[in-house]
């Protein structure tokens, strides 16, 4: 019989062939490839019930405008079924620069909120109970200032840190291979990570200090294997600093979590969940030697991938967005945001945010997937893809352990150039018409019906460089200026910086003071351009 | 005949506080691989340093790849600052994430030409070579 195609492949370029069977699964071995749900390797998932128990979180990133316009969003939101609010941040607070910083001109506000003070971190969570919401933060460069601000406000309140729960994305060398936005050079970054971490172990037990995230570098044109090469060996890289800077496995390792994109390639994606948790588990075992189980187990966020939207028919996006949602389910993340249908073209109106948010709703609540854990599992070919996708991260484990860790990749454009020649193979199969997609290659119309986008005006930045202004003629100056003075002998003599920083915050100090203090000890980064 | 076979210099950049150069950087390889000079900025430029490479490379062009809704500012910007610096003939023209309702008033300022997202590679090549054409 004649095919459609003379080869198949998955979205990652893995060749699939007609049918799997037994022969595929040469020497895999059910009881330690596959094992119990709950158990080493996790391949099946971290808990044994999993959404027999608990459904995985509702967390849809959220963040625009000012403090007051993101806080009414957040409330919109878990006003209607949300399980965990993610904050968004504008570009100059990811960049540690204040709103009223010459470089910020034009964005205040535009890709998330702005965030240039404590008080600005009150008002973004008013009325919101901490102790009962857990928080995501999308934050990394200056993450330890945020994470601050977060713990300041908290204090505030009255509520102790140990009942605060919650996520700083704070994984940097992601920012370096992919997402582009740092503030210092490697070393000083991992120690300031290395901090939190430590801080969290000490303090603040129920918040995870990291979020090792492999969304951005699949954002950027990654294959589903460099995805999760390139997050995991990040993962063993803040593992060993902070192994090395004395903290035992156990006292952290339970508090770390991962984020995974999910593409459209639907069984590669299942697979790909599946084989980061027995890679995890397999490779902390291997090099740690942990004692406490849950020092093993890969905990999730994933997000539907950004990418795959297009700007063409929208209205696309939200069966793109389901299948990729369906697709996390069936790998057995913990948390889930998926993408509304006009994040293409702008940040996500009411409307289509709550329609993304129903998307899940449908999938926890009709579909009846989340019955059976790992459903897939033991399947000829998820199970021969899971297997691929270990060996793949593993061939890139090796290339990375030779050129001497991933800092040492990094600086050499290793990472950077993999994914951009990967990025350009599936720039040119697209214009191939090998990867056919809906909207754009095929069944093209040629009128555009446009839908609403949410505008962000001017007077957000306006407003908030006013405010910025007011708070600098309301404080302490002297107060400030020594707390400044405490974080920098704090980064110079290689303390943990959150105690100087939480006080900072108080003291009324800036985010982009507190960064600009901070590049004064630390220095910057140039990234290695790679073309 | 010596004028004729002297590649196009184009200058490719982000400018703002933006990291998402994907498309940029699968631009800049495809006009490099037609045979366009590119000089690529890099991450996070200012207006003022967009402008003074610009000059100082003395390119034909300049194409800015803008994902984070900063485009009404920044474009703007770009060409104040190119007509303050006598450097008005240089063609500005971008790409990203930016909504139909901006593309007018963008292209009423001066931006040559704006691609939406998806556009294929080749219509960008032929835009940049037919630059040429018309010099």
């Amino acid at each position: 019989m004649n095919e459609r195609k003379s080869r198949f492949s998955s979205l990652s370029g893995l060749d699939i062939e007609r049918v799997y069977g037994p022969d595929h699964l040469k020497g895999w071995n059910v009881e330690q490839d596959l094992g119990q749900p709950g158990s080493f390797p996790y391949t099946r998932g971290i808990y044994p019930s999993m959404y027999r128990s608990r459904l995985w979180t509702m967390r849809q990133f959220a963040g625009f405008g000012s403090a007051d316009d993101t806080n009414r969003r957040f409330k919109y939101l878990l006003a209607r079924g949300q399980t965990g609010l993610s904050v968004a941040f504008d570009l100059p607070t990811l960049m540690g620069l204040d709103a009223d910083d010459p470089m910020a001109r034009g964005e205040v506000g535009h890709c998330g909120v702005a965030i240039s003070s404590l008080a600005d971190m009150e008002r973004l969570f008013d009325g919101i109970p901490l102790d009962q919401v857990t928080t995501s933060m999308t934050i990394n460069g200056p993450a330890v200032v945020l994470f601050a601000m977060y713990l300041a406000v908290a204090e505030k309140r009255g509520i102790p840190f140990n009942r605060l729960g919650g996520t700083i994305q704070n994984d940097i060398l992601k920012e370096y291979i992919a997402q582009k936005e740092w503030l210092f050079p490697p070393e000083p970054h991992i120690a300031i990570i290395v901090d939190t971490i430590a801080y969290c172990a000490a303090h603040v037990p129920k918040w995870h200090p990291i979020s090792i995230s492999g969304y951005h570098i699949r954002e950027a044109g990654s294959t589903a294997v460099q995805e999760l090469a390139f997050t995991l060996y990040d993962g063993l890289t803040y593992v060993d600093a902070a192994v090395k800077s004395g903290l035992d496995v156990d006292a952290f390792a339970p508090q770390l979590s991962f984020f995974f994109n999910v593409h459209n390639d639907f069984f590669e994606e299942i697979a790909k969940f599946r084989a980061a948790r027995r890679l995890w588990a397999r490779e902390m075992e291997q090099r740690y030697h942990p004692k406490n189980p849950r020092s093993l187990q890969l905990r999730c966020h994933a997000q539907t991938a950004g990418c795959s939207l297009t700007a063409q028919q929208p209205m696309n996006n939200v069966v793109r967005t389901t299948l990729q949602a369906l697709a996390a389910v069936l790998g057995g993340t913990q948390s889930l945001h998926t993408n509304s249908m006009d994040e293409t073209l702008a940040l996500p109106t009411e409307e289509a945010v709550t329609l993304a948010l129903r998307t899940q709703q449908v999938i926890a609540s009709e579909s009846e997937t989340v019955n059976c854990v790992d459903p897939l599992g033991g399947s000829y070919f998820v199970e021969s893809l899971t297997n691929r996708l270990e060996e793949g991260a593993r061939d890139y484990f090796r290339t990375l352990d030779r050129m001497g860790g991933m800092v040492a990749a990094i600086e050499q454009g290793f990472p950077q150039r993999e994914i951009l020649d990967a990025s350009q193979r599936y720039q040119r199969e697209i214009e191939r018409q090998e990867r056919p997609i809906v909207g754009v290659t095929d069944y093209v119309e040629q009128e555009t019906r446009s839908i609403p986008i949410l505008k962000i005006g001017s007077e957000v930045e306006q407003e908030q460089v006013a405010r910025l202004s007011d708070l600098r003629k309301s404080r302490d100056p002297f107060k400030m200026a020594g707390s400044l003075e405490e974080v920098q002998e704090t980064a110079a003599c290689h303390q943990n910086l959150l105690p100087a920083l939480i006080d900072a915050v108080k003291a009324k100090a800036t985010l982009g003071e507190i960064c600009a203090a901070l590049k004064e000890v630390y220095g910057t980064y140039r990234e290695p351009v790679v073309l | 005949m010596a004028i004729a076979t002297t590649p196009i210099r184009v200058l490719i950049g982000k400018v703002g506080l933006d990291g998402h150069d994907r498309g940029v950087k699968l631009v800049a390889r495809a006009l490099r691989d037609a045979g366009v000079e590119i000089i690529y900025t890099g991450l996070h430029q200012t207006p003022e340093q967009i402008v003074t490479t610009a000059i100082q490379e003395d390119v034909q062009a300049i194409g800015l790849s803008i994902h984070s809704g900063a485009h009404n500012s920044l474009f703007p910007r770009v060409l104040q600052l190119l007509k303050e610096q006598g450097a008005g003939d240089v063609t500005l023209f971008g790409g990203g994430i930016i909504p139909d309702d901006d593309v007018p008033r963008l292209k009423a300022a001066g931006v040559e030409m704006l691609f939406r997202p998806a556009t294929p590679m080749h219509d960008i090549v032929d835009f940049v070579k037919g630059l040429r054409v018309e010099r």
